[in-house]
């Protein structure tokens, strides 16, 4: 690299204010765009069988036949309240044990050194524990989904509390702010921004908890679905179902993103945008 | 307020406590096995603007903080104003709220909002008020947190270093301000400075601090707004220079 695409790099819009991307949009579309163009044509000309590589011709018009035959929302809707809810509770209590060991020494004491301890196991290993407990209901794909996605609220609430500008609590300290006042007006406030991040990680394990979750005896949803596909071969099925859950796991990201540019509003990156 | 310019120089021995905004009586801080401050003396008489002097790790920050309360001071040894302003080398707003709800912050006044917009009028920073802290400038900022600090009417205003942080033409400015602001106010002030002209032109009287005490005490008659090139002001500055270990 010379010293002009050193440049260029690190200022994107230096050199051509005016056009900021067309050629850019281009750029990065092109190799998506060439692999699926190579695929297709793979496939057209018989490189590849249907069972193992179907054409995304096929791939699309297959999610256009779950659409059209009402397979798909359902089985999405049940999908999308897994999450839903087993987040809820995971980002409850994330949240609750992440304020009280942030907020007192206490807390601090009773709750840190055992979910530090606990986060070590990988929360998808008790699945079995958890059909054991539960049966194989809906119990243990919530319970999953909770699990994994506390940890992330916790450890990020926990360390954002934590790591609060020590300058501002003290210019909080002269202002004569009570410990109340100052926990809302200065702590919780310094520790949005790491809740939020706590919270786009807590949506990715949801999102792997679930697929994980799903694929163990699940009579609907998407994992079902592709379950389903994978035992009468249709493959094309279950690229329908990993697209399902790619442009799940996008939308529910775009919506903290969205959240993260109204709740923390007052950020320099975001005022330049 | 130039009475208390042309006041005699201060003799702590005959004020009481009640007639003095800050009193210090051997304050000892130890950090470590390095006390930073040693059995230090220091009288500030309400509406009296001192400046404190000292070379880095000298302790004035030290003595800032245990006059803000942020440190603690063995008890028996300090008298200070609850009623205090403090405002650092950098600004401290919160930056999740607006300028003029940073001011409001700890005011428990039904018309906290109008006394807010007052004092950032009188800072002229009218234009700004709803505006979110890190869009304003350094000098709009630390003039914000001028504002905050003032808006609770304080009887002791700690300045630390407050102007450090900017560049040279809107320190001067600032300094203007904060004159404006003290003979406004009234509050007691002290300073705390490395910049030797900057106490000159401010000051009533400029302490300089060594080995945790008080080393040196110039009071400061010039009438004001004094002018640096000014005989007087320069003979002030050798002197202080000197003392600081500069040789002019």
């Amino acid at each position: 690299m010379n010293l002009s695409a050193i440049a260029s790099a690190s200022l994107p819009r230096a050199k051509s204010p005016a056009s900021p991307g067309a050629f850019s949009v281009l750029r990065r579309a092109a190799v998506p765009v060439g692999v699926l163009a190579v695929w297709q044509a793979a496939a057209s000309f018989g490189f590849t069988s249907p069972q193992t590589m179907p054409a995304p011709s096929l791939i699309v018009s297959s999610f256009w036949n779950l659409i059209v035959t009402g397979q798909l929302w359902p089985n999405l809707i049940i999908s999308l309240t897994r999450v839903l809810f087993g987040l809820a509770a995971g980002v409850t209590v994330g949240t609750i044990l992440g304020l009280a060991a942030g907020l007192s020494r206490l807390g601090e004491d009773m709750i840190d050194p055992t979910v530090q301890m606990a986060r070590t196991l990988p929360h998808l290993a008790l699945i079995p524990l958890m059909i054991l407990w539960f049966g194989i209901g809906e119990t243990p794909k919530l319970v999953i989904i909770a699990l994994g996605s506390s940890f992330p609220i916790y450890l990020n609430l926990y360390s954002a509390i934590r790591g609060a500008d020590r300058k501002l609590l003290e210019a909080g300290a002269v202002l004569g702010l009570s410990r109340a006042e100052t926990i809302l007006n200065v702590v919780l406030p310094a520790a949005l921004p790491g809740f939020l991040v706590g919270l786009r990680q807590a949506l990715g394990i949801a999102w792997i908890s679930l697929v994980v979750a799903e694929q163990i005896n699940a009579d609907a949803g998407i994992g079902y679905l592709v379950m389903n596909a994978r035992d009468f071969l249709q493959t094309d099925v279950i690229f329908d179902g990993l697209l399902v859950y790619a442009m799940l796991g996008l939308a529910t990201d775009r919506l903290v993103r969205s959240l993260e540019i109204h709740l923390l509003a007052w950020r320099p990156v975001l005022l330049t945008r | 307020m130039n009475m208390l310019t042309d006041a005699p120089p201060h003799s702590p021995e005959t004020l009481t406590s009640a007639e003095l905004a800050v009193e210090v009586r051997g304050l000892t801080r130890q950090y470590g096995p390095n006390s930073v401050l040693r059995g230090l003396d220091l009288s500030i008489r309400p509406g009296e603007f001192v400046a404190l002097l000292g070379r880095s790790g000298s302790g004035k920050s030290t003595l800032l903080r245990t006059l803000a309360g942020l440190d603690p001071a063995p008890p028996g040894t300090l008298v200070a104003p609850a009623a205090l302003g403090v405002v650092f080398q950098e600004p401290r707003l919160l930056p999740w709220k607006r300028v003029w709800k940073n001011v409001t912050l700890g005011l428990r006044l039904p018309d906290a909002r109008a006394r807010a917009e007052a004092a950032l009028g009188e800072v002229g920073l009218s234009h700004r008020l709803n505006a979110w802290p890190l869009t304003l400038s350094g000098g709009e900022a630390q003039r914000a947190a001028l504002a905050r600090a003032l808006v609770r009417e304080p009887a002791l205003l700690l300045l630390d270093e407050p102007f450090a942080a900017l560049d040279a033409l809107t320190r001067l400015k600032m300094q203007d301000m904060v004159t404006d602001l003290w003979r406004a106010h009234q509050p007691a002030v002290l300073l705390v400075t490395h910049d030797v002209d900057e106490a000159l032109t401010l000051a009533d009287r400029v302490l300089m601090l060594e080995d945790g005490k008080i080393a040196l005490e110039i009071p400061v008659t010039m009438p004001r707004p004094r002018r640096h090139e000014s005989t007087a002001f320069g003979e002030l500055r050798r002197q202080l220079l000197a003392a600081l270990g500069v040789s002019v």
